[in-house]
């Protein structure tokens, strides 16, 4: 009997363990571009007529912008739309989620847009074609002029329903427009829409410009330039077209930046072969100096918390990256490498500090953890540098600059951008040679 | 504390750049309004496909085959048949019985019968010893077939290379965070899916949960895609319930 019963609870410890839940382990999966469709916006029949804009073609506009901006993230995979076989009015109503699974879709962007009382009113959904069901929705109603950046703040909703991180689409660069030959540059302030669109000239290109930067708050900029052939640090209304130099410095000031509440500036002030970091606050304008070192100390970057400052100095012989609290006391020393590290950039992200390196001859822009370790390498080239990061913390903007022959020939200036993987290098379109491009924060936020 | 006055020029107040204004734009939530049902043509062409991967399922594992099957056997495909008469050919049918013959363990859980626990107790000893017998045959995969686990490495490994090859992973996602996502699955014979469950789903709505939310639905994304997932022919008991882990940190890392 009791060799029976003996039995029975060792074939009972089997059985239970026999319908054990199995579990499976996945941790590879597709690197591709996620593949999605975007759908022509529908054009609702009750459309007003607007005099600037062909209505018709609006549908189909809005659409493509998306579409570039998706391709341009390297993140997803925009499909042709001949492939497409719904109707855009029927889509948006409900789609046939089998017709856009057959061409391998995995979310689908559909809308439709109507201009009544002088107002554009535009609508998505965004459908995630799988699970069948609608994962977002969204409606906006704006002046018709401003249909670029309707676009624009779609692609930012979707692209954060999809990846979980705030899009980067609604968002302008100022930077540095070059023209001329090289040793006569004529340099102008810019700003354009992320995607090259809109470009506009803020300055007119007498002076000579250098480090324009996005104030994170709010439609100012610094930069520095020549008053009286000394080089200065302004500020910029963009939206009134005010400038006014910032402090009353007795000698040179350089490499401004915003604090990230947008309240105070960060820059350096050499006098007598010797610089150091200072910031004045816009409104009290009281200066405060925050590092005092007989070595050259310059290029300060607030974290994103504004409690450090991330900045170089050759006070160790060579130029390297250094962090020290808001207050300029327990500076330390983060980079260590062999080389040259310069313009330090606190990630928004507040996780990474972007910066360029200069190593036998070669330019590299890469990314760092906030105590130097984990340095990675993005790009390689022959004179790039000036990384600015996307308001998300995923992309950097830098510039590059090709060499030049004799008397200058074949020299030229671009923008590009790089994911913070490494991958994804693009180059962005300008209508000009541009350099120094800063990246500001998003416009609808 | 120096106090600095501020030097306004006359060159310097440019006219105004003319720069699209920032208009604010109105955002309404309309989700709510517009999730609406099935059209009824695609509802009917959704019940028409399913129709379809019904009658397939059928011609996969057609029941009369079951019928002509004793109670305490399990319907085997085709091809194991042939095998298991190749089987019997080459070896001495005296000395195996047909009921201790050399079958997988998804057969035998489905050999397991509660009505014939005792029976199948006193084979018990049988099994074991002509298990000790062949010990030298089993194959490495056979050996992973045990009663510890229900799949074996081959048939876990091909499901796992159909679900990677599905799953498009969101590569924004930060590789420092706990984002290991776990999906129950309830599966019918042929490997489509009848229900598919999150197992931390309430963490997809907590604030500051998106990236979890995100993964959560690239997860159940591949698992839809990939249906009729990869499952052995045998064994239905065993691996009805599945529950895949998605973590993605290694390949984030890489």
């Amino acid at each position: 009997m009791k060799k029976i019963f003996l039995l029975h609870l060792l074939f009972f410890f089997s059985f239970s363990k026999l319908y054990a839940l199995i579990e499976v382990d996945i941790t590879r999966g597709n690197l591709d571009p996620l593949p999605i469709a975007v759908s022509p916006l529908h054009v609702d029949v009750k459309s007003e007529k607007s005099q600037d804009l062909k209505i018709k073609d609006l549908g189909d506009n809005i659409s493509e912008i998306i579409e570039r901006n998706f391709r341009s993230t390297g993140l997803f995979n925009p499909l042709k739309k001949e492939a497409f076989v719904q109707k855009p009015d029927i889509a948006h109503l409900k789609p046939r989620f089998e017709d856009w699974r057959l061409i391998k879709a995995q979310a689908l962007v559909t809308g439709k847009l109507l201009i009544l009382n002088g107002k554009l009113k535009v609508e998505f959904r965004l459908w995630d074609l799988a699970a069948a069901q609608e994962m977002t929705a969204l409606a906006f109603t704006t002046s018709p002029s401003n249909w670029r950046r309707v676009a624009h703040i779609i692609s930012d909703k979707i692209y954060e329903r999809l990846t979980g991180e705030e899009g980067y689409f609604d968002t302008r660069i100022i930077y540095v427009a070059e023209s001329g030959p090289k040793n006569q540059r004529v340099k102008k302030l810019a700003i354009m829409d992320q995607d090259g669109f809109n470009t506009k000239y803020l300055t007119l290109g007498n002076e000579l410009v250098l480090t324009p930067r996005f104030n994170p708050t709010s439609q100012m900029v610094t930069y520095m330039s020549y008053f009286r052939n000394m080089p200065r640090v302004y500020l910029l209304d963009i939206e009134t077209g005010t400038q006014e130099i910032v402090g009353n410095f007795p000698g040179m000031t350089f490499a401004p930046r915003f604090s990230p509440d947008g309240k105070k500036i960060i820059m350096s002030f050499a006098k007598d072969g010797n610089s150091d970091i200072y910031t004045m606050d816009l409104d009290s304008r009281l200066v405060e100096r925050i590092t005092d070192h007989s070595s050259i100390d310059t290029s300060p970057s607030f974290s994103p918390d504004g409690k450090f400052i991330a900045f170089n100095s050759d006070r160790s012989g060579l130029q390297q990256i250094y962090v020290m609290r808001s207050d300029g006391s327990n500076v330390k020393r983060i980079t260590f490498g062999k080389g040259i590290y310069g313009t330090p950039v606190w990630s928004p992200r507040g996780d990474l500090i972007a910066f360029t390196k200069m190593h036998k001859g070669k330019f590299y822009i890469g990314v760092m953890r906030i105590d130097g370790t984990g340095e990675r390498l993005l790009t390689e080239n022959y004179y790039q540098e000036a990384p600015s990061w996307s308001p998300n913390g995923r992309v950097l903007v830098f510039y590059r600059e090709t060499k030049a022959g004799d008397k200058g020939a074949g020299f030229s200036a671009k923008l590009w951008s790089i994911d913070i993987t490494g991958y994804n290098e693009r180059r962005l379109s300008t209508k000009t040679d541009a350099s120094d491009p800063s990246w500001s924060s998003l416009l609808s936020k | 504390m120096i106090i600095i006055t501020i030097l306004s020029f006359p060159f310097m107040l440019r006219e105004p750049v003319d720069l699209p204004p920032i208009v604010s734009v109105e955002l309404i939530q309309i989700s709510d309004k517009t999730n609406i049902p099935y059209a009824p043509k695609a509802r009917k062409i959704i019940e028409k496909t399913k129709k379809k991967e019904e009658r397939v399922v059928s011609e996969q594992a057609p029941p009369a085959a079951k019928e002509k099957e004793k109670p305490d056997r399990i319907p085997l495909p085709d091809k194991k048949e042939e095998q298991k008469k190749l089987i019997k050919k080459k070896q001495n049918p005296e000395e195996v019985k047909p009921q201790i013959r050399q079958s997988s363990e998804f057969e035998k859980k489905e050999i397991i019968d509660t009505n014939q626990i005792a029976a199948l107790i006193d084979k018990a000893k049988e099994v074991e010893a002509v298990k000790q017998k062949d010990n030298n045959k089993i194959t490495q995969s056979n050996q992973k077939n045990s009663f510890a686990s229900a799949l074996t490495l081959s048939e876990e490994d091909a499901l796992r290379a159909q679900i990677f090859g599905c799953w498009s992973v969101p590569l924004g996602l930060p590789y420092d965070q706990n984002l290991l996502v776990r999906v129950k699955l309830q599966l019918k014979k042929d490997g489509t899916i009848m229900k598919s469950e999150i197992l931390d789903h309430e963490r997809m709505n907590k604030p500051g949960q998106k990236f979890y939310k995100v993964l959560a639905e690239s997860a159940l994304r591949a698992v839809r895609l990939c249906q009729p997932l990869k499952v052995p022919p045998t064994g239905y008991e065993k691996w009805k319930n599945l529950q895949l882990n998605f973590n993605p940190t290694e390949m984030l890392k890489g």
